[in-house]
């Protein structure tokens, strides 16, 4: 029986890693073609400084990543506390308008923003990407900081008034503190589903900006460069490594923390 | 903390681009221009319900619950095994099984391409075992294969995520009361793990519905989705009316089932989705 479960998992995490295994290797194969494998080589990795193309798309993929996450997070926590303090009825309404785009098919809100940006004539290009891109992290921002917020004793902000402190001083020295383990995990989500992003950037890019998965995307038909393979070994890696570090450091204190990673995870 | 206005700015951003191109969506596929300016018109829709767009619509359905199936055959025994109590390793697996999420989607599906292609690398292992070759791309197969590939791991972790909660001493009260491991299963772990198999479902079929990727990828462009369809007719044939309408059915589908699972998944508690 022990045995039947090791293998099955085996089985799984063969069919999982497989391809992945398959883009690593040949990052480092000396051959265009894929599934051809014409020895060893580094010259992948040594050319990705050289490609302009894929340079500019990393560069777009991670300013965009890094700015939507920033100003959805500011948009989102503020609002969190605007609807926390909203009575029920229309906090209510406005959460189930929150979940709509988290709900609503990818694709149905690319190309409904793709109309809006055509729609007033507005080019295609950085802006309309970030301004997409916001719109879709802003409720996952709200969602991860609005259980801080119920967990907080309300009491809290108020005892901060009474003793003197500003409504402004109060936000920051007692309120944010409260809710900034939200705060930096919605940030961290937003940052990563816009890296991640194919579908919502392919409707709302324009010809000049691309980010890396429309360059993946436009390379499928003409073959896949193997740079690119280099790149995302580079940057899996990198993952790799970062998550294991987080992973010893958490230590045993980390079972608690996994089941809100958990539920992070399965938001994505 | 009474201050709600703070929150306006947000309404006002979710109005800019989130009502107003849905509206957008809405207008166009109910609307048509014509010689004596913008008329009302449901041809769109009716254009919906001509054979190939039904089937259009039948296929993505199909394929979608083909794989949540596969999904749910193949990722059920492992969140048990995973959540079992004698599994050691279970933190780390977990975390391997969302490790490759942070690879590029479009990338991990074009691997594929070099495993399953006429020279690829599993038919390299077939013809060394001295078998024909076998025809794995541009099939239906290739197309829930590349659906299971990417949605498993949707499967598998809200099943584990209740498969844990469930209370030990419940289980060990039925072995006491002399129980089988059958029984336990059937009357109790597998009725108290629906909200997970729920949501995993819905987490799974959602997006395996409107892939257009996927199955381009995969399918070689012989197998049109409704996604597919919907891309076609906005950055191809240019036919917005029509592509709004379809997104329509589309959206409604999807919140109408969302909104039939949520309310089994409040009935029941936990496994949610967020």
């Amino acid at each position: 029986m022990k045995f039947f479960k090791r293998f099955y998992i085996g089985l799984i995490f063969t069919f999982l890693y497989a391809p992945i295994l398959i883009l690593m290797v040949f990052s480092f194969n000396d051959s265009k073609s894929r599934g051809r494998w014409g020895g060893f080589t580094l010259k992948w990795y040594a050319d990705l400084l050289q490609d302009r193309e894929i340079m500019s798309a990393l560069y777009y993929t991670i300013l965009i990543a890094l700015l939507s996450a920033a100003i959805a997070t500011l948009i989102g926590t503020v609002a969190a506390i605007g609807i926390h303090g909203m009575n029920r009825f229309i906090r209510g309404a406005i959460i189930n308008i929150t979940y709509l785009p988290v709900l609503n098919p990818d694709i149905v809100t690319g190309i409904s923003l793709m109309m809006l940006f055509v729609f007033v004539k507005m080019e295609r290009g950085f802006l309309s990407l970030l301004l997409a891109h916001i719109t879709f992290n802003i409720p996952y921002v709200i969602f991860s900081v609005m259980p801080k917020l119920k967990q907080m004793d309300k009491h809290l902000y108020e005892a901060a008034l009474d003793l003197g402190a500003g409504p402004l001083y109060a936000y920051r020295k007692v309120i944010l503190p409260e809710i900034m383990p939200g705060v930096v995990t919605g940030m961290i989500l937003a940052f990563t589903l816009s890296i991640d992003d194919f579908v919502i950037s392919y409707f709302t890019a324009g010809a000049g900006v691309s980010n890396l998965s429309i360059i993946i995307h436009s390379m499928a038909r003409r073959g896949i460069n193997p740079t690119i393979n280099a790149l995302s070994t580079l940057m899996f890696t990198a993952v790799l490594i970062l998550l294991l570090i987080v992973n010893k450091r958490a230590g045993n204190g980390y079972d608690k923390k996994t089941k809100n990673n958990f539920e992070e995870e399965i938001a994505i | 903390m009474k201050k709600s206005w703070v929150a306006y700015p947000y309404l006002v951003w979710m109005i800019l681009f989130m009502l107003i191109p849905l509206l957008l969506i809405v207008f166009f596929g109910i609307t048509e221009r014509s010689g004596d300016g913008i008329i009302f018109t449901l041809e769109n829709f009716k254009r919906f319900f001509e054979p190939i767009y039904i089937m259009v619509l039948l296929r993505s359905l199909y394929l979608a619950l083909i794989s949540t199936i596969v999904c749910l055959i193949i990722g059920y025994p492992l969140s048990m095994i995973l959540a079992g109590r004698d599994y050691r390793h279970k933190r780390v697996l977990i975390l391997l099984l969302v490790i490759p999420m942070w690879m590029n989607f479009l990338l991990r599906t074009y691997a594929w391409l070099t495993l399953l292609e006429k020279n690829g690398v599993i038919n390299s292992i077939i013809t060394f075992l001295g078998l024909p070759k076998a025809d794995l791309l541009y099939n239906q197969g290739a197309v829930v294969l590349g659906m299971v590939y990417n949605f498993l791991p949707f499967m598998i972790l809200p099943i584990y995520s209740v498969l844990i909660k469930i209370d030990k001493s419940v289980i060990e009260a039925a072995e006491d009361l002399g129980a089988n491991s059958r029984t336990i299963f059937r009357k109790i772990i597998f009725p108290l793990s629906l909200p997970g198999v729920v949501s995993g479902i819905t987490m799974v079929y959602m997006p395996a519905v409107t892939t257009f990727i996927i199955s381009r990828l995969l399918g070689g462009g012989q197998f049109t989705l409704i996604g597919n369809l919907i891309e076609q007719q906005f950055l191809h044939t240019g036919d917005w009316g029509f592509g709004s309408a379809l997104s329509i059915v589309m959206m409604l589908l999807i919140l109408f089932s969302m909104a039939i699972m949520s309310k089994y998944e409040k009935e029941h508690e936990g496994g949610g989705l967020f």
